[in-house]
């Protein structure tokens, strides 16, 4: 019944709606912005002081992936690239997302929504970027897997 | 309690919303993404999804003197689009454009052990160590700080 639905029109949108949920619910009750790449960091970062609630969410990440797996492995399908292009993209996504402070949920959900100038500048930026990523490695250089 | 078992909960729901959108799945990313060949949408309606219900909850929580279950709402101190900003997002977009991956997707495939997503995020979090460990390092030949501002 899930991978009828997910094949469906509906499923991004309610997919979303669902993100949107998630980030409210953290909001609303731990005070906390809902930004990946920021939480995740915290972990890692020497000066934090607040492991953890980070570290509680990003294990409710991990186990919903896997819970996830079980029910709709066709969402975690296709790899797109090898290994090693993997790994050097981890660390620009590591190193981009540090230096500007959000990722596609800190910046592009949670800041867009409430119209902050950074945000809006950072996912005009990046979304750009991926374009341009994307068009001179698979067109132009055709890397893939 | 609520302090561990909401955030959990919150990061459980984020990642079954990711996958029901399709957004674990790389190809979806890079095909969003790939505005000269056979472009998908689904990415802009997760976006619209996603921002709606969140903006309905910030007005909403607006007249809040804070959190249900914590002391006070935490937010970014940074207001102004400066450089660090835009450069930290170029570099963002071109691993996300070239993996498909960004970091929430990344780990939900990497909890669904998907060998690629476990590679790309363990790159992915020894750079966010290494670069704060940086910033650590700078911040303490300037005046020592916080990111966050609390209200």
């Amino acid at each position: 019944m899930l991978s009828t639905f997910y094949a469906s029109p509906f499923a991004p949108l309610v997919g979303g709606v669902m993100i949107g949920l998630a980030a409210s619910l953290l909001w609303l009750v731990s005070g906390r912005v809902a930004g990946i790449s920021g939480i995740t960091g915290g972990l890692v970062d020497p000066r934090c002081t607040d492991r953890p609630w980070r570290l509680s969410f990003v294990l409710g990440l991990l186990g919903g992936g896997f819970v996830m797996s079980l029910l709709l492995p066709a969402a975690f399908g296709t790899t797109v690239v090898s290994m090693g292009i993997a790994v050097a993209a981890g660390a620009l996504v590591g190193v981009g997302t540090t230096l500007a402070n959000g990722c596609t949920s800190g910046h592009g959900v949670c800041g867009t929504a409430t119209l902050s100038k950074r945000s809006i500048a950072a996912t005009a930026t990046f979304i750009g970027t991926g374009i341009l990523s994307v068009y001179v490695f698979r067109h132009l250089m055709e890397v893939g897997a | 309690m609520n302090r561990f078992v909401v955030p959990f909960v919150s990061g459980f729901l984020f990642a079954a919303g990711l996958a029901v959108a399709g957004m674990t799945d790389p190809s979806r990313i890079v095909a969003f993404l790939d505005v000269t060949g056979e472009w998908d949408p689904s990415l802009m309606l997760v976006m619209v999804g996603a921002v709606s219900v969140y903006a309905l909850t910030r007005a909403f929580t607006r007249k809040l003197s804070r959190p249900l279950a914590a002391d006070c709402f935490v937010g970014p101190k940074a207001k102004a689009v400066d450089g660090r900003l835009l450069l930290g997002a170029a570099i963002f977009g071109v691993g996300w454009g070239l993996a498909g991956y960004c970091p929430g997707p990344a780990l939900a495939a990497a909890g669904a052990s998907s060998g690629q997503a476990i590679a790309f995020s363990s790159a992915m979090v020894a750079a966010f160590a290494l670069t704060r460990m940086m910033d650590g390092r700078a911040e303490q030949r300037r005046a020592p700080g916080t990111s966050e501002e609390r209200r």
